[in-house]
């Protein structure tokens, strides 16, 4: 199976976030910047697709940064075939403006899935899958939890609310949307990523600028305040119990006891 | 000499028969049967081949099985891991390369000190672990760990950033070298646990109250330092050992200095011994050392009613056979009394922190029945010492949690040298973790 495997840079929470002047963003520059999380498990999903049945993986990733660069290198460390840089200097795209430049850079190549992390730590609204099969009128399954091979398709866990998951079969090409590899994300030693790096394992594709957006405009951003009020419950697990009870009682939840 | 005998049997008692029959039992002997071939090579030694064939697994091939090596393992007192029973173990087709125990030892070297066949565990470990770590086969700690060592340069995964961060408030300046713009007696290398974690901080300030006070022309790297990657040598990361010491040494030979002062047994193992073939050759002197030195400038006036025992570091003693300089300002804090535990110096007790153990606690605690810090928080406390000091960052947090799981809470106290001395000197806020 021809893979692509959609990654993404999203800011280091380890790193002070600070706002910009208007505050209206991050003040991206000073910000590190790491792979977003569900996106490692796109990738370890689509590894292990390619171990269990063949064919290829191609990592791609918006950005000209050293942290883009880095996560493509450490792609082709892992086991991708090859890895592709959309590359201009960009900054935050929104999700329509992410699938609009996937879709250019994806619709000339005729891989059989592209998998992608199912949202991002940054905007946490996992539009970018389903707009990019919007895009490029493929099916669609957000929320993925497991991925199997059936037939000419894919069997297709998705999860839902309260533990609850559904299988689709899923006619190829197809996007999806992954929450969780089968396994967690692998190890890939310091050594090979930099090999990696030294063959220049990268390859540039023709960055073509987005006309859309999501249309929303972020007007103010603000740090949380932290709260006061938490209390530590002592005493034996009875005690501690009955405090539980007490205090969910005392907001509302729960009938008597 | 001619040796007495005093026969039990005497000569004309001795019998010789072809057949003996005792209680019904047929206990007659072939006359040569200690001659036959013993069945000792009917082993498949693919297994044993695979270690040996690495670039520092070939002692493995060595072992006589003498098995000097087991009472002075430390992993082996607390579990069933052993040097002698690997090479048992790959005679009867252990994989080592996907098994639990290639990450069980700690690389304390007391195996390699009495082995007679010098079978050397703290070459074949990081080499059987390097080809491990190469296919991926890495305990989730520890790849967490090595992740967050090669994006922040310190295992705890702390903004590096904020890594001169502990000398903030302190009533005595630690100035960063970048800052200073000239050339310093002694550029002071941290390390992470002495500038992240508050237990690590407490002796950090009390040691730059005691170098400020000795009046040492010093400065700090700050956020230019990254972990110096001996630990990650040893649990098999070469790569990232490799990045880490490229990057040190650039930063290190941008600055002129005199003495490079470490915290850590573990950096100071490394610039002993790994950095200068990398084009990193430094005067490097353990803290202890350098104290020692200057002993009789320290001038200590506070009484320590204290009842000490001493830890010996694995990377400090057995490793680079300094254990006098610790022992020699233990000595000197007055009013204190020094009490060592049975197990020191040469054949001193591991605290399980070295060779990646640090961040193996969940791997050792399936295979273990109990952590190596808390075996020795139990030597220390038998001792009826009320303190126990320590010289290495590694070991403050390990032996104090151990403290509280071995329900010894209140009982041993654990301190960094610099915490007593700065005592000793009057200079301690009193104010801790």
């Amino acid at each position: 199976m021809d893979i692509a495997v959609i990654l993404r840079t999203v800011p280091d929470p380890v790193e002070e976030l600070e706002l910009n002047d208007d505050e209206t963003d991050l003040d991206r520059d000073y910000l590190g910047f790491v792979l977003n999380e569900f996106d490692d498990h796109a990738l370890e999903e689509a590894l292990l697709l390619k171990e269990a049945g063949g064919g290829s993986v191609t990592a791609y990733a918006i950005g000209t940064t050293d942290e883009v660069e880095q996560i493509l290198y450490t792609a082709v460390a892992k086991g991708a075939d090859a890895a592709v840089k959309l590359g201009d200097d960009v900054g935050a795209l929104d999700a329509h403006a992410q699938a609009e430049v996937l879709a250019a850079a994806l619709g000339e190549r005729s891989h059989e899935l592209i998998l992608c992390g199912v949202q991002a730590s940054d905007e946490i609204d996992g539009q970018v899958a389903m707009l990019l099969s919007a895009k490029l009128d493929l099916p669609h399954v957000s929320v993925v939890v497991g991925v199997e091979p059936a037939g000419d398709g894919l069997s297709v866990t998705k999860e839902y609310w309260g533990g609850i998951t559904a299988t689709y079969d899923v006619s190829l090409p197809a996007v999806l949307g992954v929450q969780a590899a089968q396994q967690a994300p692998r190890y890939v030693a310091v050594s090979r990523i930099r090999q990696a790096q030294e063959a220049g394992a990268l390859s540039e594709a023709p960055f073509v600028p987005p006309t859309g957006s999501s249309g929303i405009t972020i007007t103010a951003m603000r740090i949380p305040e932290s709260g006061t009020g938490a209390e530590m419950i002592s005493g034996d697990e009875e005690a501690a119990a009955d405090r539980i009870v007490e205090l969910l009682q005392a907001a509302g939840m729960g009938g008597g006891a | 000499m001619t040796r007495k005998v005093n026969p039990k049997v005497a000569p004309d008692h001795v019998l010789e028969l072809d057949h003996a029959v005792i209680d019904e039992m047929d206990i007659s002997g072939h006359w040569n049967r200690m001659f036959e071939q013993r069945v000792i090579f009917d082993y498949d030694v693919a297994q044993l081949d695979r270690v040996t064939a690495l670039d520092g697994g070939e002692s493995m091939g060595w072992c006589y099985q003498c098995a000097q090596c087991i009472p002075v393992c430390p992993v082996d007192h607390v579990g069933s891991y052993g040097p002698r029973k690997i090479y048992r173990n790959l005679q009867l087709g252990q994989d080592l390369f996907t098994d639990d125990d290639l990450w069980l030892c700690t690389t304390c070297a007391n195996c390699l000190r009495v082995c007679p066949k010098e079978v050397d565990m703290l070459q074949i470990m990081p080499a059987v672990r390097k080809a491990a770590v190469l296919a991926g086969d890495v305990p989730a700690d520890l790849q967490d760990v090595f992740e967050k060592t090669a994006r922040y340069g310190n295992p705890l995964g702390k903004n590096a950033k904020r890594r001169a961060e502990w000398t903030k408030g302190l009533d005595v300046e630690v100035p960063l070298i970048s800052e200073v713009g000239r050339k310093v007696d002694v550029l002071w290398w941290v390390s992470d646990y002495p500038a992240y974690h508050p237990r690590g901080i407490d002796a950090s300030r009390a040691l730059a109250r005691v170098l400020h006070h000795l009046g040492v022309d010093f400065a700090i790297l700050g956020a230019e330092e990254r972990h110096d990657g001996d630990s990650m040598l040893r649990a098999g990361e070469a790569g990232l050992f490799e990045m880490l010491a490229e990057h040190n040494i650039e930063v290190l030979n941008s600055y002129e200095f005199d003495v490079l002062l470490t915290t850590d047994p573990h950096a100071y193992n490394a610039f002993l011994h790994e950095y200068p073939q990398r084009g990193g050759t430094y005067n490097v002197v353990h803290y202890t050392k350098f104290l020692e030195q200057r002993l009789d400038d320290l001038g200590m006036t506070e009484t320590i009613d204290r009842t000490i025992t001493f830890h010996d570091p694995c990377y400090l003693g057995r490793h680079n056979g300094e254990y006098d300089a610790p022992r020699t300002l233990i000595g000197a804090l007055p009013g204190s009394e020094f009490v060592e535990m049975w197990r020191n110096r040469e054949n001193g007790y591991c605290c399980g922190g070295g060779g990646g153990g640090m961040w193996l606690d969940g791997l050792a605690a399936d295979n273990q029945s109990m952590r190596l810090s808390e075996k020795r928080v139990m030597e220390a406390v038998e001792t009826g010492a009320d303190t126990l000091c320590v010289v290495c960052p590694y070991e403050v947090s390990r032996f104090e949690d151990a403290v509280k799981s071995t329900n010894n809470d209140g009982k041993l106290e654990v301190l960094d040298i610099a915490e007593l001395l700065e005592t000793a000197l009057g200079l301690s806020n009193g104010q801790r973790g």
